[in-house]
């Protein structure tokens, strides 16, 4: 297989990747034809699939290598990164509200 | 962490004969209710909050299991517990299959750490096939907590 697209990425909402945002992360994957995989030490998961994602255990501070494969690796690379160091803003926001209405 | 950690042994039920989501997580929030793990003042609202958070999208994560989940405040500490439905569960997954395994969680508020490791610790043990057939054939809540101690002492892969 060819060459990925790699960057590093750092888990940043207080909550970790927990199922929410793992959800958000498959839908946006699911967007793009690169096959993603994302890589906790030496640990590797496919990342379509809520479940290995859940696998990570990956909370916040966590530093995650995101790989791509094929031909828009860049941009899937893009606007996953994008919206994990941004910390999955609609989940936060949703959680927020939760909580707020849970009180 | 390990199931033993947050699991009630007493909540654990399997035959369920709730087969609607609603239903189920009534009936597994009752589990926790007459395990002594939650009051009776809060039955209501906890299941309410699950049924909100299912709103926001399924906690049915794919290959017939769901974890339907909770903060809430008269937690103070993670508790959770397991159901497995025989006939399976209608439960609007990611992936439009029915769901046989349940892992109910209610955590403190401000313990997102706990939640996030119970999930990866259900996750990890769920991808080996082999648990996941044995504990979906479960008859008895015995069966399952065997299991999940087995699986606890690493007895299953990954």
């Amino acid at each position: 297989m060819s060459t990925p697209v790699t960057r590093v990425i750092v888990i940043r909402n207080e909550q970790g990747l927990h199922a929410r945002p793992a959800d958000m992360f498959v839908k946006l994957a699911n967007q793009f034809n690169a096959r993603i995989v994302l890589v906790r030490d030496n640990y590797r998961v496919e990342a379509r699939n809520i479940m290995d994602l859940l696998t990570l255990g990956a909370g916040p501070g966590t530093e995650l290598v995101l790989e791509a494969y094929g031909d828009d690796a860049q941009q899937a690379v893009e606007a996953l990164a994008q919206l994990v160091e941004s910390g999955f803003p609609k989940e936060d926001a949703e959680n927020e509200q939760s909580q707020a209405e849970g009180e | 962490m390990k199931f033993s950690d947050f699991i009630c042994k007493n909540a654990i039920r399997t035959q369920l004969e709730a087969d609607q989501k609603e239903a189920v997580i009534r009936a597994m929030t009752k589990s926790l209710l007459e395990a002594g793990r939650i009051n009776e003042k809060d039955y209501e609202s906890i299941v309410e909050a699950i049924l909100k958070r299912e709103e926001l999208g399924s906690t049915g994560i794919g290959r017939g299991v769901a974890v339907p989940h909770t903060k809430h405040p008269s937690i103070d500490k993670l508790i959770g517990t397991v159901a497995i439905s025989d006939q399976g569960v209608d439960f609007e997954s990611l992936d439009g299959e029915k769901v046989h395994l349940l892992f109910l969680l209610v955590s403190p508020p401000d313990r997102p750490g706990d939640h996030l490791r119970a999930l990866e610790n259900i996750s990890r043990q769920l991808r080996d096939d082999t648990f996941c057939r044995f504990l979906k054939q479960s008859k008895k809540p015995e069966d399952v907590w065997q299991l999940l101690e087995e699986a606890d002492a690493n007895k299953f892969g990954s």
